[in-house]
C-alpha cells in the first residue's frame, strides 16, 4: 500500500463528488462534511463513472405513501441506472451481497505526514500549508487493472 | 468467450452499431428554420396540440434527471442536443461505427393538427440532415412521419428514400389507431417499396390512451414497464391485422420495447390461432412465423435475470441473427455495448448482435 | 397401500349466464319494475370479451357437457366458479349494484346450494367501491364464497389506492382477490389503440395482466395487505419471466420512488400471486419447461379447466411438460395456499394432509 495525496481539503466543497486519478486509476472521491470516502470510479453494474452521479439519502418506508429519509447524502446514485452505493462500504443498497464497488480508506491528514502522491506532484505546490486528502492504494503493479468490475 | 466484454482491450475493439440514439434540438426554436413561416407563427402562438394534459412534459416525471443520464447534460440545451458531447461521451469511447438516430417528441407524430404534424415531421427530418447527418458521418437518420396524416407520411418517405443517410421510417407507437389498421397501410407500402425498415420505439406521450390497457399507472416504476406490453401490442396488431401478409418484404425493428417477451407472445398467438383463425382468414401462416420472418429486436434495456443464461433461451427462439445492440443514449437506462452480455456468447453471436444484424437489416456493408 | 388420486381444485370454472328473467326473484319491487319498464329481459348482457357462440367462449369439445358432467369428466373435487355477467358494464351505479347482487344471490341459490363441488366468487364492480365493500360484507358470512372477483380491464388498474377498501374487506374475511380476463371496454386494451379483430383483443389480455401485476406490486398492495392473496384467472403465465426480470431490474434504479418495496418485486410476489394454468400458451413440453425454469418453479400455478372456454383440445387440461413431482401442488396444494377459505375447510384440509403423508 502506498499513501497518495488526491485532493486538498480546502479546495473541496463541503459536500461533493470529485473524480481523481491515483496511480493511473480513476477514483471517485466523496466529501461529506469532515468525512472523505473514495470509491473506484466505475459502476460495477453498467460501467458508468460514479463521479457523475449524485448523493442522496436512504429512503425507507412504513408502507405505501410513506417516505422517510435516513443516512442523508450517504448513498451515491449511479448517473445512469440509479443504482445506489453506500459511500462508506461501496455496497449496493439493492443487492449488498453480490454488487459492490471497491471502497478505499481515506483520511485527512496534515501535509507533513504525507508520501507525496500525484496530486501533489503534479499540481499542488508542496509548500502549501493545510490538509490534504490521501488514499491508501495498492501500487498499480500490485493489482489487476480492473478490480472495480469484480462483482 | 466467457470473458466479460468490458475487459476487452482497446486494441481489440469490436465493431459496434448502435440502433438507438436520441438527438434533441437545443430548443424548440431549433426546428423553426426548417418550417414555413406560418407554422412557426402557429407554434409560437398556439403551441403544439398533443392529446395529453401537460404541454411539453410527461405526467410521469422520471426518477432521475428527467429520464436522462445524469452526466449527459451539455452546457447549453438538453441532453442529446450536443453533437460534440455525443461524440466524446458515446461514439468515440465505444468506437461506434454507425449510430441510428431516433428523433422522438419533436417530429409531430402525436400532434393532432394533421397539417402541423406533417410540417413538424418534415422539419424534423431536415433538421436531422443539417444538424446531425451532415456534420457526423457515423450517424444515420430515421424518416419521422406523421402517420395519422398518411398521405403526408408517404410523401415524406418518397422525399427522403433516395438519401442513403436515412435508413428507416419512424412511426409513433401511440398512433390514433392501432398500427395494424389499414389506414396506415399506404405507409407500409411506401416503406416496403423504398426498401426501408419501419422502426417502432415506444414513447411516453399518451396520445389520449393510457399506457396500459388496464388504465393509467400511478408510479414511474409502473410506467417504465408499460413499454413492454406496449410493444407487445404493436407486434400483435401488425401480425394479426395482416400487414405482413400484405407486405411480404416489410421489415420491422422493435426498439426499446424489449425482446424477452417475444417467444411467449408468439406462442400465445399460435395457441389461440385455431380458435380465431376463421375470424382472420387473411393470415396464411401461424402468427409466430410472421414474427420470425419480419421482426428485428433492439437489446436495450437489456434484461438481467437472476440466472443470466436464461436470456440465451430467449435469443435462441428469436434467432441470433435478429437481435441488435442499442444504447438509448442519452437516456438513464442507457446500455454500454461492452456490458450487455452477462452470459457466455460465442464470438460470432456477439458480433452479430453488436453489428452484423443491424448491418444486414439497414444495409451497412 | 392404495394410491390416491390427488385432490383436484379447478381455479377457473364458469357457470352459464343467468338471464335477466332468472334474476327477477332476487330484485326488490322497484328494480323489478325497472327491469320490466326498460325491457331489460330483451337484452343479452353478454360481455364483448366473450361472444356467446365464439369457439373461445364455447369449446366445441364441451358440447352437451353441463356443469355437473364437466366436473365429473375432469374428476374435479372443487371448482371455483364465476359467472361473468354483463351487468358489470352498466354505468348506472345503482342498477349495476343490484343486478350484480342478484347474480351473486342467484349463484348461491341455484348453484352452490345444488352442486356441493362448487365454490363461489363475490362478483363486484371496481367502479363503485362503497357498493362493492357492502356487497362483500353482505355475503362474507357464506363461506362457500372463496374469492372476490374483478374484471381485468376496468377504468383504472387494480393497484390504484381507490380500490383498497375492497382489498381491506377481502383480507378481513379471508377472501382471495381474483382478477379475470375481460373488460368494460372503456379504454383500448393496448397503448396503440383499439384492435380490429377479436383475436387481437384476446391476445392482448395477457398484456393487461402484466400491467396489473406490476401495479399491484409497485403500488404496495402486498405490503399494505399482508394477508391478501391475488389470483389471476385466464391470464396466461408464459409472460411472467419478462415481468419478473424487468420489475426486479427497474426496482434497483427507481426504488426511492416506491420505498415500500423493501425486497425485489419477485420476492414480494412469491407466495402471494397465483395464476390459472389455462390457457397454457407454450406450444410443447420443452417450451413449458423453459418457462417454468425462468419463473423459478410451479408454485404460482393453479390447475384450471376454464370450462366452458376453449383453451386446450381433448380431455386433459394438464399440459404436457409439467414436472411430475409438482402435480399434487398444481392440482390442489397451491390452491390451498392461495385460498384461505379452502384451507379452512376441514374436509379439504384432511384430504390434503392425507396426500402429504402419502407423497
Amino acid at each position: 500500500m502506498t499513501r497518495h495525496v488526491v485532493a486538498e481539503v480546502s479546495g473541496f466543497p463541503d459536500k461533493g463528488i470529485r473524480r481523481v486519478e491515483v496511480a493511473g486509476r480513476e477514483i471517485c472521491l466523496v466529501r461529506l462534511g469532515d468525512e472523505f470516502f473514495a470509491l473506484m470510479d466505475v459502476c460495477p453494474h453498467g460501467g458508468a463513472k460514479l463521479s457523475g452521479g449524485r448523493l442522496g439519502a436512504v429512503v425507507e418506508s412504513d408502507g405505501p405513501g410513506h417516505y422517510r429519509m435516513c443516512r442523508k447524502d450517504e448513498m451515491l446514485k449511479c448517473p445512469w441506472h440509479g443504482w445506489e452505493y453506500d459511500v462508506r462500504t461501496g455496497q449496493s443498497w439493492s443487492d449488498p451481497k453480490s454488487t459492490r464497488t471497491r471502497a478505499y480508506a481515506t483520511e485527512a491528514v496534515a501535509g507533513e505526514e504525507l508520501v507525496k502522491g500525484p496530486y501533489v506532484a503534479d499540481t499542488i505546490p508542496v509548500e502549501v500549508e493545510g490538509n490534504y486528502v490521501v488514499v491508501d492504494f495498492p501500487d498499480r503493479s500490485a493489482g489487476r487493472t480492473r478490480e472495480a468490475a469484480e462483482a | 468467450m466467457n470473458r466479460p466484454l468490458f475487459e476487452t482491450d482497446a486494441a481489440t475493439r469490436l465493431r459496434i452499431i448502435d440502433c438507438d440514439i436520441h438527438p434533441s434540438p437545443k430548443s424548440p426554436a431549433a426546428l423553426f428554420p426548417f418550417m414555413e413561416k406560418h407554422w412557426v407563427e402557429h407554434l409560437q402562438t398556439y403551441g403544439t396540440h398533443m392529446r395529453q394534459a401537460l404541454i411539453g412534459q410527461l405526467a410521469y416525471p422520471r426518477m432521475t434527471a428527467n429520464g436522462m443520464r445524469m452526466d449527459s447534460k451539455p452546457e447549453v440545451g438538453p441532453p442529446g442536443s450536443d453533437l460534440k458531447m455525443l461524440r466524446e461521451q458515446h461514439l468515440d469511447p465505444l468506437g461506434i461505427e454507425v449510430g441510428n438516430l431516433i428523433a422522438l417528441s419533436r417530429g409531430g407524430m402525436e400532434e393532432r393538427n394533421p397539417d402541423l404534424a406533417a410540417a413538424m415531421a418534415s422539419a424534423c427530418n431536415d433538421w436531422q440532415i443539417a444538424d446531425w447527418l451532415e456534420p457526423e458521418p457515423r450517424l444515420r437518420g430515421g424518416i419521422v412521419v406523421a402517420q395519422d396524416n398518411p398521405e403526408s407520411a408517404v410523401a415524406e418517405i418518397e422525399k427522403h428514400a433516395g438519401d442513403k443517410r436515412f435508413v428507416q421510417v419512424i412511426m409513433s407507437t401511440r398512433p390514433n389507431e392501432t398500427l395494424g389498421t389499414r389506414k396506415y397501410w399506404p405507409i407500409y407500402r411506401a416503406a416496403a417499396e423504398a426498401g426501408l425498415p419501419v422502426g417502432l420505439h415506444p414513447v411516453g406521450y399518451s396520445n389520449g390512451k393510457p399506457s396500459s390497457g388496464s388504465g393509467w399507472p400511478s408510479f414511474y416504476f409502473q410506467e417504465h414497464y408499460t413499454f413492454v406490453p406496449g410493444a407487445e401490442s404493436l407486434v400483435t396488431s401488425l401480425v394479426i391485422e395482416g400487414v405482413l401478409e400484405a407486405f411480404p418484404t416489410l421489415k420491422i425493428a422493435i426498439i426499446e420495447g424489449g425482446f424477452s417477451w417475444a417467444p411467449a407472445l408468439g406462442w400465445r398467438m399460435d395457441r389461440h390461432f385455431d380458435t380465431f383463425h376463421k375470424e382472420v382468414p387473411h393470415l396464411k401462416r401461424k402468427p409466430s412465423e410472421y414474427m420470425k420472418d419480419h421482426f428485428w429486436w433492439a437489446t436495450q434495456p437489456m434484461e438481467e435475470p437472476k440466472k443470466p443464461r436464461d436470456i440465451i433461451d430467449v435469443i435462441e427462439w428469436i434467432g441470433w441473427d435478429r437481435l441488435m445492440y442499442s444504447s438509448d443514449y442519452p437516456h438513464w437506462d442507457y446500455d454500454d455495448a461492452y456490458r450487455i452480455f452477462r452470459f457466455p456468447v460465442e464470438d460470432e453471436q456477439r458480433d452479430a448482435v453488436l453489428s452484423g444484424n443491424a448491418s444486414k437489416l439497414y444495409g451497412f456493408q | 397401500m392404495p394410491t390416491r388420486t390427488p385432490l383436484r381444485i379447478d381455479a377457473d370454472f364458469h357457470l352459464p349466464q343467468a338471464s335477466i328473467d332468472d334474476l327477477l326473484p332476487y330484485l326488490d319491487e322497484f328494480w323489478r319494475g325497472q327491469v320490466v319498464d326498460r325491457e331489460l329481459p330483451s337484452m343479452p348482457f353478454r360481455l364483448t370479451s366473450y361472444p356467446p357462440n365464439s369457439p373461445l367462449t364455447k369449446n366445441p369439445d364441451f358440447e352437451g357437457l353441463d356443469v355437473s358432467a364437466a366436473l365429473d369428466k375432469f374428476g374435479t373435487d372443487v371448482a371455483i366458479a364465476s359467472m361473468l355477467h354483463g351487468a358489470v358494464a352498466l354505468h348506472n351505479p345503482d342498477m349495476r349494484a343490484v343486478l350484480m347482487s342478484a347474480v351473486n344471490d342467484y349463484v348461491a341459490k341455484e348453484w352452490l346450494d345444488r352442486e356441493p363441488r362448487l365454490r363461489g366468487s363475490i362478483y363486484v364492480s371496481g367502479e363503485d367501491i362503497a357498493a362493492s365493500v357492502a356487497e362483500i360484507e353482505r355475503l362474507a358470512g357464506d363461506k362457500r364464497f372463496v374469492q372476490v372477483l374483478l374484471l381485468a380491464m376496468q377504468e383504472i388498474h387494480h393497484g390504484n389506492r381507490q380500490y383498497w377498501p375492497i382489498y381491506e374487506a377481502c383480507e378481513k374475511h379471508g377472501l382471495t382477490l381474483a382478477v379475470h380476463a375481460g373488460g368494460l371496454y372503456r379504454l383500448p386494451p393496448s397503448v396503440s389503440g383499439w384492435p380490429s379483430y377479436q383475436f387481437e383483443d384476446y391476445v392482448m389480455q395477457s398484456m393487461v395482466f402484466e400491467n396489473i401485476l406490476t401495479a399491484l406490486v409497485g403500488e404496495g398492495v402486498f405490503h399494505k395487505f399482508p394477508d391478501l392473496n391475488v389470483v389471476l384467472l385466464e391470464s396466461g403465465f408464459a409472460w411472467l419471466p419478462t415481468i419478473i426480470w424487468r420489475n426486479d431490474k427497474t426496482w434497483r434504479g427507481v426504488r426511492p420512488e416506491v420505498p415500500w418495496l423493501d425486497r425485489k418485486p419477485s420476492e414480494i410476489m412469491a407466495g402471494r400471486v397465483f395464476l390459472s394454468l389455462q390457457p397454457s400458451d407454450p406450444p410443447g413440453p420443452e417450451e413449458l419447461k423453459q418457462i417454468i425454469k425462468h419463473i423459478g418453479g410451479t408454485d404460482m400455478l393453479l390447475y384450471s379447466t376454464d370450462y366452458p372456454h376453449r383453451q386446450f383440445s381433448g380431455s386433459d387440461p394438464l399440459p404436457a411438460g409439467l414436472p411430475e413431482e409438482a402435480l399434487p401442488d398444481i392440482l390442489s396444494g397451491n390452491a390451498l395456499k392461495a385460498y384461505p377459505r379452502l384451507a379452512a375447510e376441514p374436509a379439504l384440509r384432511e384430504a390434503a394432509a392425507i396426500l402429504e403423508e402419502t407423497t
